[in-house]
């Protein structure tokens, strides 16, 4: 994390929209919701960490880390089936941006596989064609 | 009493466990639990992180079907972050008059709307402990979880953010599980991180800071003697159980906790057997733990036996 949330908060004040867009703060945002029931001032500090990210894909301000890519890669198979696909997804992500990592997580993918908790198959919903309108629509709205 | 039942995407595949005990105790607890036809994924924590409006749109088309489905008036998901996504989506929309206008929108292209307020939403152990209730789950227990040691565990989504309304438990030293294990028999043991992270998705994308996340918990309920880790969603449930062995392998420990699902904790205190809740899927074998409560269980596949070197081979080094 190359900024603390505070300072991140103290740049913004500061009008540095480039370099708050460019930290990877946001992206190590894990959404656990602490900032925001203890901010004594009630600031949705996690919503405005999304916003951030928002702003930032948008911006195509996130060279620094992989955490884009890897929701990009989620939201690609939701779009595509309705459904998350773990395998897939794990499999895209670690294959294009950390090929190596792959022996590491052997292990863990074997482990899985062998407990039957992976499906090698996405299901699909069966109105996938009435989400994707409600999506494309939703794109349409999108103001960040 | 009759509530919608919204699995979400995990209770398929990493967290099937975690739909088999929930659908194998929902009838002795009274529960009668109606899947939402159709749903989609709650796009978890990545979907807001591109884009919020489709982020918002995409769980609203499921707040939309579930209030359309036979005057469904509450509506409960096992999972943690499909909770959160589906309560923030119904509260939003509500609170922000903009986004409940632009999801109205998009989701009028798909031909369905959703007046926020119209569901009540709930995490499914809320329901258990202040619906079902603990005397009367109590009432029900014919094999005590007697001399088990649990470390409750919550994660974050089930207690926060509190979103105005008010909260189900305390957002950052919650009770209500911890109850419940008691109520079933167990020693329940104090867990002071109880409440913290589990690293989501960090596993994938900085998984050095996923594993410190890990080793924190699982440290915190060996240093209080926890035979096993009691969890409530999918997330926590994978990254503490299927990390395990690499979170040992990174810092050189030796954790060996379980970590089960609640929802199986009460299976086994009804006197259901394992295999009925899923039991034997775990990494990290609970086994040796469940034991101690006289059940027996069987692993859900068998380990491969590993080949014994042959002594006459080239000498290899060794792994």
């Amino acid at each position: 994390m190359d900024h603390s949330p505070r300072k991140i908060f103290a740049m913004i004040d500061a009008g540095m929209k480039e370099e708050v867009l460019k930290s990877n703060t946001p992206w190590y945002c894990v959404s656990c919701y602490y900032c925001m029931v203890r901010c004594p001032k009630e600031i949705p500090i996690t919503d405005f960490m999304y916003t951030l990210k928002n702003l930032a894909v948008e911006a195509k301000y996130y060279d620094s880390s992989d955490a884009p890519d890897f929701s990009e890669s989620f939201i690609g198979y939701v779009e595509k089936y309705g459904r998350s696909f773990e395998m897939g997804l794990a499999t895209r992500y670690h294959l294009t941006h950390k090929p190596l990592s792959k022996f590491s997580y052997g292990p863990f993918a074997l482990g899985m596989l062998m407990k039957n908790r992976i499906s090698l198959r996405p299901e699909r919903i069966e109105n996938i064609d009435q989400l994707r309108a409600i999506l494309d629509k939703a794109k349409s709205l999108e103001v960040v | 009493m009759r509530y919608g039942y919204y699995p979400g995407c995990s209770l398929g595949s990493t967290a099937a466990p975690y739909d088999v005990s929930t659908k194998a105790i929902a009838k002795p607890l009274g529960l009668e639990l109606e899947e939402i036809h159709d749903w989609n994924c709650c796009g978890a924590t990545e979907y807001f992180s591109i884009q919020k409006t489709a982020a918002y749109a995409l769980v609203a088309r499921n707040l939309a079907l579930a209030a359309d489905q036979d005057g469904l008036k509450q509506l409960t998901a096992p999972c943690s972050a499909c909770y959160l996504n589906l309560r923030k989506t119904d509260h939003y929309m509500g609170k922000y008059p903009k986004i409940g206008e632009r999801t109205n929108e998009a989701l009028a292209a798909g031909g369905l709307s959703y007046q926020p307020g119209s569901l009540e939403i709930r995490h499914l152990l809320d329901i258990v402990v202040n619906d079902v209730g603990l005397e009367s789950i109590a009432e029900k227990v014919t094999n005590p979880l007697k001399g088990l040691r649990l470390a409750p565990y919550y994660g974050c989504l089930i207690v926060r953010p509190t979103l105005g309304d008010e909260p189900v438990d305390n957002p950052e030293y919650p009770t209500h599980l911890d109850e419940l294990l008691d109520a079933l028999g167990a020693t329940v043991v104090d867990f002071p991180l109880k409440a913290h992270c589990c690293g989501g998705h960090m596993t994938q994308i900085s998984s050095d800071t996923a594993y410190e996340l890990i080793r924190r918990l699982l440290q915190n309920a060996a240093d209080y003697e926890a035979d096993a880790i009691v969890t409530i969603c999918p997330m926590c449930q994978l990254n503490l159980d299927a990390y395990q062995s690499q979170v040992n392998g990174h810092f050189g420990t030796s954790f060996d906790l379980p970590v089960l699902y609640f929802t199986q904790m009460i299976g086994l205190a009804l006197g259901m057997q394992p295999k009925e809740l899923g039991i034997g899927k775990e990494i990290v074998s609970a086994s040796k733990v469940l034991k101690k409560i006289g059940v027996e269980t069987e692993e859900a596949e068998a380990k491969p036996e590993r080949k014994k070197r042959d002594d006459k081979s080239l000498p290899m080094p060794k792994v």
